[in-house]
């Protein structure tokens, strides 16, 4: 974890609205693990004040400028146009100076090996079970459940599938796979193959949704949850989620930088995202 | 320089500063709440190059703080509601001061309490802690016994919190103002009166920012405290206006992120500063701050940096 001054290596739009960017990173692929993420300084003059964060999707290396050069090292993100920051960054090209912290956070733990692993993702919340999956199908057999609103939030469904994952493509308006909700397709594998662990990034409905769902099967989940950050090293206090056992008297508070991003769903209080599932499955804690 | 007046050969100044009968290696010390307990930033800079490291806010027990969202950018600044979340005095003592008391810089406790019995109460406990060079004291908060109101917007309540503590104390004291007032020399005087060994300002300034789409406030707690670029200018005002109203040194916060905006506090008066929002954008900041004091003075010809400190021409 440190902070490096480098430059973007490439930009490109995958999909409308959805970006790939390579940034050089020295020792970024002997540190990054699964479900880490980076601190991104958009750019070096102010604004926007606060660093955005966002997940290592992979790391690698590209050939040399020149020869007898060592290979370029990278981080790649993906990331959705949402707001300023992101929309500066869409706007940045090859050799344009940024700054990134990290890795940071607790990523994924893998689980025994030769289990069934079921990874869950909602639109861009797949960014990291890539490296998450790239380990996994190593030593076990590993299935994606991708889910979107339309055809266009889907993506890099081909870079899971070159891994050897098998993927399950399902979107609300039907436009691509499967029409409906990513959780329908976690029901029917769960009871097809009952002893799966489950890995889950997305929206918070979906999120709650499928913790409900591994709840009622007492299936092991690990979600990847998203909170506004301005410092990433738990420093702010700004990101914290409410853990298990939370009491006013004995505040159990996590921060979702540096305990998370990555959570075992026993970590957590469930109540506390406000969700209409919770009451749906009777909520038993 | 293109003055007549020849600058001496610097080559290497003194940043060395003293404050309370503190000796700080230079005036760069962070900002409360923003700098964890200090060991969240080891990773990133070497710690005992601060002149000092200031703790976030200890209260008597643990608190929880505020529901989230308790952060939201806003123009060259950000709003916070953390609520004050904190370990606790007791479980600083035993599990942070570990850490911070093999560091080779002062450590400072920033504090606070909801009624005078319990920042008297907090001030003992620190006083037990050894190895604390000074206390910052927070007066920022709603006295809970008395409707509510915050002791650092009236004289009198400032007065005797400063004074409850006082009491229980037995390190230097530093009062950290808050800039939500209407005269804050008010303020600076009475804490002065009450026993304050220096004065710490400005923490931040009570904001609101609203969703347009949601209509909804951007914080869980409506309100949140306004730091960054964006409060600089007024709390550069009332460093100036603060240091004219009392003899017990200064220290300057709000909104710096560079070694030039620290220059403008000192020249006002402030005889250290502090550095908060900065961080979470730059973790070197103060590094890069204290350099760039360095250059400054060796540009200038400055042998020694107290002579920069109220050195305000006008
Ligand atoms: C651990 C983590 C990993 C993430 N990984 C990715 C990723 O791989 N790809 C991706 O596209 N997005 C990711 N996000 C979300 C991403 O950080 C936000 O979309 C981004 O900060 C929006 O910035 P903006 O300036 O465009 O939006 P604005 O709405 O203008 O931002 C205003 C403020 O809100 C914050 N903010 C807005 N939306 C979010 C959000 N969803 N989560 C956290 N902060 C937010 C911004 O950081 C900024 O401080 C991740 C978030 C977290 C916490
Ligand atoms: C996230 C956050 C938490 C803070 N917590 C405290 C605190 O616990 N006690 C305190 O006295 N000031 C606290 N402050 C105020 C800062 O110490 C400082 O006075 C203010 O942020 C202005 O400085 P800046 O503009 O450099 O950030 C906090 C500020 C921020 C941004
Ligand atoms: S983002 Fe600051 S504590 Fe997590």
């Amino acid at each position: 974890m440190k902070n490096l001054t480098t430059k973007v290596l490439s930009n490109q739009e995958i999909a409308p609205g959805y970006y790939r960017m390579r940034i050089l990173a020295p020792g970024y692929s002997q540190q990054a693990r699964p479900g880490q993420f980076i601190m991104f300084r958009v750019q070096l003059s102010l604004p926007p004040l606060l660093r955005r964060p966002f997940g290592v999707f992979r790391t690698g290396f590209l050939p040399p400028e020149c020869d007898g050069m060592p290979p370029l090292e990278y981080v790649e993100i993906l990331y959705k146009v949402v707001g300023r920051g992101t929309g500066i960054m869409q706007e940045l090209h090859e050799g344009d100076k940024v700054e990134i912290l990290g890795p940071l956070g607790r990523g994924f733990d893998a689980g025994p090996v030769g289990e069934e692993k079921i990874l869950v993702g909602g639109g861009i919340g797949l960014v990291p079970l890539y490296m998450l999956a790239s380990e996994l199908v190593k030593e076990n057999r590993v299935r994606l459940l991708m889910g979107g609103r339309t055809r266009d939030d889907i993506i890099t469904v081909t870079e899971f599938e070159r891994l050897g994952v098998e993927t399950y493509v399902s979107t609300e308006d039907g436009s691509l796979g499967e029409e409906g909700l990513v959780t329908q397709v976690l029901v029917r594998k769960l009871k097809k193959f009952p002893d799966s662990r489950v890995f889950a990034c997305g929206p918070m409905p979906m999120l709650e949704a499928v913790e409900g769902i591994c709840r009622d099967r007492k299936t092991p989940l690990q979600v990847s949850l998203e909170a506004l950050m301005a410092c990433g090293v738990g420093a702010c206090l700004g990101c914290v989620v409410i853990g298990a056992g939370h009491t006013t008297e004995q505040p159990k508070q996590l921060c979702t930088c540096k305990a998370g991003p990555v959570f075992k769903s026993e970590q957590l209080d469930w109540s506390q995202f406000g969700g209409k599932n919770q009451k749906a499955s009777g909520g038993c804690k | 320089m293109s003055s007549t007046q020849k600058t001496q050969q610097v080559e290497k100044p003194n940043l060395a500063v003293e404050i309370a009968g503190l000796s700080l290696k230079n005036p760069i010390m962070p900002a409360s709440g923003t700098f964890g307990y200090g060991e969240e930033y080891a990773g990133y800079i070497d710690l005992n190059r601060l002149g000092a490291i200031v703790t976030k806010g200890l209260s008597l027990n643990p608190k929880a703080g505020n529901p989230t969202p308790r952060i939201a950018e806003t123009v060259s600044g950000m709003l916070n509601a953390i609520g004050l979340q904190n370990v606790g005095v007791q479980d600083f003592a035993r599990h942070k001061m570990p850490y911070l008391r093999e560091l080779n810089t002062p450590i400072i406790a920033n504090f606070f309490g909801n009624s005078l019995e319990e920042y008297g109460e907090v001030a003992k406990q620190l006083s037990d802690i050894p190895e604390l060079a000074a206390a910052e004291l927070n007066i920022s908060c709603p006295n809970v016994k008395k409707g509510g109101i915050v002791f650092g917007t009236d004289p009198k309540a400032a007065e005797a919190a400063v004074t409850a503590v006082r009491k229980h104390l037995k390190m230097p004291l530093i009062v950290k103002l808050t800039p939500n007032v209407t005269d804050i020399t008010v303020i600076a005087r009475a804490v002065e009166e009450a026993g304050a060994d220096a004065i710490c300002c400005i923490n931040t300034l009570t904001g609101m920012s609203i969703d347009v789409r949601t209509r909804k406030p951007r914080l869980a707690n409506r309100t949140g405290g306004l730091s960054g670029p964006a409060i600089r200018p007024v709390a550069v005002r009332m460093v100036h206006q603060v240091v004219q109203a009392v003899k017990v040194p200064v220290i300057g916060v709000g909104g710096i992120i560079r070694a030039e905006d620290a220059l403008e506090f000192l020249i006002a008066g402030a005889s250290a500063v502090q550095v908060g929002t900065a961080n979470f954008i730059n973790p070197g900041a103060m590094m890069d701050i204290i350099d760039g004091l360095e250059r400054f003075c060796i540009d200038e010809g400055i042998e020694d940096i107290n002579r920069l400190v109220g050195s305000l021409e006008i």
